[in-house]
């Protein structure tokens, strides 16, 4: 018992010094030299603006007046966050200003391009490890998919779409699962191809169908794959999700907030919905990474 | 002669006799035309279902299915968006017999079987010719209109009719933003994953907040870059060094770690100092992975710089042309530039891929 314990805080003392501590203090200097950063950026403006109105200010005054500007060049972190706060907390959910709702306009058509992106890449890793026409025809035109730019082609899909009468969220969870059946099918691929030589041949001599092969066999061995390139597709989703709102105008979203806060140059806008958008993905892909631990728990594996 | 029927030469058989029961394929022209097409795809559904198939006849199968599919577009021109159902079922029963030919083409997926020039250049390509000539036959045949989908001969035409606009976005978006972004985020993202190699406390703190980022949507801070640098190159430069970053940061990081324990052993018996094991034998051993993220880079590099002319550019760009071409609605010419970042970006990758392949010939994958 207390041997064990022990042992517990030997690896917490050991995750301290190798991923608080560090992590902090790299998080720590960041913050230092943004907020070094926001003086120097600031501060042509705001001597400019002082001159102009004759107010002689001393240094100490100069550098608050750099971290309360309304539109600064670069905001200071506590202005991101206090806007942050204020448009997730103090805003009612239902109010366009709030992120709350925003990031949920977002999310929504990333989980559902991210559930047809997830459904279309098995679909196909599953059809090119049971047919080699598809594997030799397919599979290297999904890997040239890839070399495309397709992000570049989402204003058109959006206008393409309004204009036969195909609005809302569809057309950007379509752009999600364009950028998210990739990783999907390449990993899906390589798991369900994972089984040795032996396990396949054991299988074989089981008098074992093709079918009870993939059931049995195939799809459990391929779901660490499976966890691992879903994560990527996620966060993958999120991007898709966040330009298709560019084109569109769309009046809701984290894209919609950034390009707002860009044509209206509200640059402390633009700074808490990239951090909304940031928390959306670290959120995303700690839920896949969550239930893929749970599921590989459930199957019997190891706790890595 | 015995006949070993396959389900495509069956099925396309079938249509076949629908096809000719169904001419003339439009509202006018001729109907020769048509049952000759539809007799020379029945011919080659004919010859695949023999048991033993000899090059000569692959190669038969071959020629008489896309002789019948170029009669087909030939067809096309001057009756766009008058085909008739037949004309549609012939084209099907084309594609099945150009199914079949890929499936023979590919073996049985046993090892070795469909290796080579063929099964690695000539299957692929016929699998995208395939699908250009189905988007062409759709949407000339049916009569989609132009702004909806143009149809690839006419995106073809519009890409050699307006090479120097092309050109123009080609030289502001890739020559500009994209090589200096790439090289500049790639260079500095491999300098610090040096330096993180070198004091592990830096890459314990660095390894966690660059997998966090990978997750993110980077492409978000376009705006921010557009107010800080201005509308021309600079911003979209400034965007891709920061997506190219992180990649290269966390992959030469991993790669530097993929020496075994024995090699750097070696290398403290020779009394190597840190610097001489790390350019002698854990950066080579790290090339892989560095190719690794510049393949990922190549095409972040492209998108970024594309998505970031949305936000505001100069009026030339690929970006700026896609986004204002779309708004007028001549979807012929964001066709053309789609084309040319395909282009662009296939050859970028290719070229990274050759540097691997010269650069890592010793390992185990390139290795005969």
């Amino acid at each position: 018992m207390d041997c064990g314990r022990g042992i517990a805080m030997m690896t917490n003392t050991s995750f301290l010094h190798t991923r608080i501590i560090p992590v902090g203090t790299i998080v720590a200097i960041i913050i230092a030299l943004w907020y070094v950063a926001t003086f120097f950026m600031n501060v042509p403006f705001q001597r400019d603006q002082n001159r102009r109105s004759g107010v002689t200010v001393t240094q100490s005054e100069l550098i608050a007046q750099t971290m309360a500007q309304p539109k600064p060049t670069l905001p200071a972190p506590h202005q991101v966050f206090e806007n942050l706060y204020k448009n997730t907390f103090t805003v009612p959910v239902t109010s366009k200003r709030s992120l709350v709702y925003n990031a949920w306009v977002t999310l929504s058509s990333t989980l559902l391009g991210f559930l047809m992106g997830t459904v279309l890449g098995v679909m196909i890793a599953v059809g090119i490890v049971h047919i080699p026409a598809l594997e030799r025809s397919f599979l290297p035109w999904i890997i040239a998919s890839q070399t495309i730019p397709m992000l570049a082609v989402a204003p058109m899909i959006i206008v393409i779409m309004s204009a036969i009468g195909i609005t809302g969220i569809l057309p950007k969870a379509l752009i999600s699962t364009y950028l998210s059946f990739f990783p999907v099918a390449v990993g899906m691929v390589k798991g369900l191809r994972s089984p040795d030589l032996m396990h396949l041949d054991l299988m074989r001599t089981y008098n074992a169908s093709q079918w009870q092969t993939f059931w049995k066999l195939r799809v459990p061995a391929s779901v660490p794959f499976f966890f691992t390139s879903i994560k990527v597709a996620v966060a993958a989703s999120l991007v898709g999700a966040i330009v298709g709102e560019l084109p569109t105008g769309a009046v809701a979203g984290i894209g919609a907030k950034l390009l707002a806060g860009s044509y209206y140059s509200q640059t402390i806008d633009i700074w808490a919905a990239l951090i909304a958008g940031s928390v959306v993905a670290v959120m995303l892909v700690m839920l896949v990474d969550l239930v893929g631990r749970l599921v590989a728990a459930r199957m019997g594996g190891k706790p890595a | 002669m015995i006949v070993k029927a396959n389900w495509q030469a069956v099925i396309a058989l079938i249509l076949a006799l629908a096809a000719v029961l169904n001419v003339p394929f439009f509202a006018s022209g001729s109907q020769w035309l048509c049952v000759a097409a539809t007799v020379l795809v029945a011919m080659a559904a004919g010859r695949s279902m023999w048991a033993t198939l000899t090059t000569f006849d692959i190669i038969l199968i071959g020629v008489l299915t896309h002789i019948a599919v170029f009669l087909l577009l030939q067809m096309l021109s001057g009756n766009e968006g008058s085909a008739t159902s037949g004309y549609f079922i012939c084209i099907a029963a084309c594609w099945l017999m150009g199914w079949r030919l890929v499936t023979i083409l590919s073996g049985d997926g046993s090892r070795g079987s469909g290796e080579g020039f063929v099964g690695r250049i000539f299957v692929p390509a016929l699998f995208g010719i395939w699908l250009l000539i189905i988007w062409e036959a759709i949407t000339r045949g049916a009569g989609v209109p132009f702004v909806l989908l143009p149809p690839p001969s006419a995106i073809g035409v519009r890409f050699m009719s307006s090479l120097p606009i092309l050109a123009a976005d080609f030289y502001q978006t890739v020559l500009k933003a994209v090589l200096f972004g790439f090289c500049v985020g790639s260079f500095t993202g491999f300098l610090v994953a040096v330096l993180a190699d070198r004091y592990k406390f830096l890459s314990n703190g660095l390894l966690p907040i660059g997998n966090v980022v990978s997750a993110l949507p980077i492409i978000g801070i376009a705006p921010i870059m557009v107010i800080w640098f201005g509308f021309d190159w600079q911003s979209k430069a400034a965007v891709v060094i920061v997506m190219t970053f992180f990649p290269m940061l966390v992959n030469t990081i991993a790669g530097l770690k993929a020496t075994g324990t024995m090699e750097r052993d070696l290398m403290q018996t020779y009394a190597a100092s840190h610097w001489q094991t790390l350019f002698k034998l854990r950066l080579p051993a790290a090339m892989p992975f560095i190719f690794n993220a510049l393949k990922i880079n190549s095409t972040l590099a492209l998108i970024g710089a594309i998505v970031s002319e949305f936000f505001g550019t100069p009026i030339v760009g690929m970006g700026f042309r896609i986004s204002t071409e779309v708004g007028r609605m001549n979807l012929d010419m964001v066709w053309a530039e789609i084309a040319l970042a395909a282009l662009v970006g296939s050859l970028f990758y290719g070229a990274l891929s050759l540097l691997e392949r010269t650069i890592t010939f010793w390992h185990p994958s390139y290795r005969s």
